[in-house]
């Protein structure tokens, strides 16, 4: 074990690392699951196609592929991502296909009568979703959120195959230098857990905050 | 907000008759094989006091529901005050109102609802003065005055910061009345706003609802099963049946002196509370 403390800096690294992409990604999923889960709902039959589409071929093929896609294939049509870049936008994109499915799920399941009452009132199209039933649908999208947090930590791993200096890719470092197998390993897997512990107790935080004075009505029966 | 044309003006002063606020003409509805409009025709004249009344699926609530835009018609021609509700004119032709027509049409008009939909996110005072920020544009200094002014009107003041679930049924339903009548519509649309209430809730909304068709020149249409309460309210009481009007009348014609059979085995059985 004392031969891996030595190489506490390369693993504290790799945990900025591993840190930073998960957020990058996540700030991307996040983006693409509202603007992928709204379309899903446009009145219009084009857009609606697209956002399927894009879900479909995302949550449909292997992230690991779409990483390799961006990274190797890409500069074949002249296309020259950083690696850093490849890796948000692959798990950004992954991911995000698959929080489009939480925001049309909580968006739909959001009462109708809320959707009656906001236009009895003359609100916009626009401003029926952004005052009454996002704000009722964010609650419940928040649990799922949570989840998809930490399957994309550790979907970020996978980064680590095209040269990203993250956690796995660290520990493969120092496996290689130490000769040594279960100590890099189990370092990065209890940073892995403890990062992952830190997230869901941050999303714990923000669905208590969203929930307070809230009951939000949801849509009864099918 | 939906003033006529100057021409659909001169027109009705033309016809030398007073302008309904409301006009159904051969207005039919199906929802797939079911027929729930037949070919109806009825209007309100302006401040009038409307009780729709009859067995369930008969229609009633249908046509607060198309009045609101919340269902679109299938066949014949809906006006209000002068204007068509559900087609506009479009390059010198008939067509089916677009979205940016229903809204202007809307402005009119305010619903309360059976299940009352307050926004939950929202506390009381939000819940009256957000429509009016969004969609008259009011400051919002102006619309919580409003709201202040509308939950005394319906005696809620004390509830102003209480979010939905922090109030009985009854509450629930008085500031969702405020809250359509914070829009100030030229016409107030009531749908079964008692039904979903415990018992001993109905007499607080209704009581708010008679004070209203005392004190207001609104038109207001109100669906109950509530019979006392409709003969209290209403002008005018409107006996449907099958997406048919069987008979209207005063409330005193209709309560005390039916003339069809339907009605009077209608009126029996909600007097011996089979219903």
């Amino acid at each position: 074990m004392d031969a891996v403390l030595e190489y506490a800096p390369l693993l504290w690294r790799g945990t900025v690392t591993t840190v930073e992409l998960t957020l990058a990604s996540a700030a991307l999923a996040l983006v693409i699951s509202f603007v992928v889960g709204l379309a899903r709902l446009s009145p219009y039959r084009a857009v609606r196609w697209l956002a399927i589409v894009y879900l479909e071929f995302f949550r449909g093929t292997s992230a690991l592929v779409q990483l390799f896609f961006m990274y190797f294939v890409l500069p074949l049509w002249g296309i020259f991502l950083p690696p850093i870049l490849a890796g948000i936008i692959a798990c950004g994109c992954n991911l995000g296909s698959y929080g489009s499915e939480v925001v049309r799920g909580a968006l739909q399941s959001v009462a109708k009568q809320q959707h009656e009452a906001a236009i009895a009132l003359n609100y916009t199209t626009y401003q029926r979703y952004r005052y009454v039933l996002i704000p009722q649908a964010i609650p419940m999208m928040l649990p799922s959120f949570g989840n998809l947090l930490i399957e994309l930590l550790k979907l970020t791993a996978v980064t680590s195959l095209i040269t990203i200096n993250d956690l796995t890719y660290m520990s493969q470092i120092i496996r290689a230098q130490t000769a040594l197998t279960l100590e890099p390993f189990l370092a990065i897997l209890v940073i892995y857990f403890l990062i992952s512990t830190v997230l869901i107790g941050g999303m714990k935080w923000i669905e208590r905050r969203t929930s307070k004075g809230r009951n939000t009505i949801v849509r009864q029966g099918a | 907000m939906f003033a006529g044309t100057r021409a659909q003006a001169v027109n009705a002063d033309l016809r030398g008759q007073m302008q309904n606020i409301i006009e159904f003409q051969d207005v039919s509805k199906s929802f797939g094989s079911l027929q729930v409009l037949d070919d109806l025709n009825m209007h309100v004249v302006p401040g009038e006091k409307l009780a729709l009344i009859g067995p369930s699926g008969s229609g009633k609530t249908t046509i607060l529901r198309i009045l609101m835009t919340l269902e679109d018609i299938s066949a014949g021609e809906i006006l209000l005050d002068g204007e068509p509700l559900w087609h506009e004119m479009r390059g010198g032709k008939r067509v089916r109102a677009s979205e940016h027509h229903l809204r202007k049409m809307r402005d009119g008009v305010g619903m309360v609802f059976q299940q009352f939909n307050l926004f939950p996110h929202l506390t009381a005072t939000e819940n009256i003065e957000q429509p009016q920020v969004l969609t008259h544009r009011k400051s919002k200094a102006a619309a919580r005055e409003k709201a202040a002014e509308m939950l005394s009107v319906v005696g809620l003041v004390d509830k102003r910061d209480h979010y939905p679930h922090q109030l009985s049924g009854g509450q629930q339903q008085r500031v969702a009345i405020a809250r359509a009548l914070a829009m100030d519509p030229k016409i107030m649309l009531f749908d079964e706003v008692t039904s979903a209430l415990d018992p001993e809730l109905v007499e607080e909304v209704l009581n708010v609802l008679r004070k209203l068709a005392e004190e207001t020149d609104t038109t207001m249409l109100t669906v109950t099963h509530e019979m006392n309460f409709a003969r209290d309210f209403a002008d005018r009481v409107l006996f449907f049946e099958k997406g048919k009007i069987v008979e209207a009348g005063s409330p005193e014609d209709i309560f005390t002196n039916p003339k069809e059979e339907r009605t009077r085995s209608f009126l029996r059985k909600f007097l011996t509370g089979i219903n």
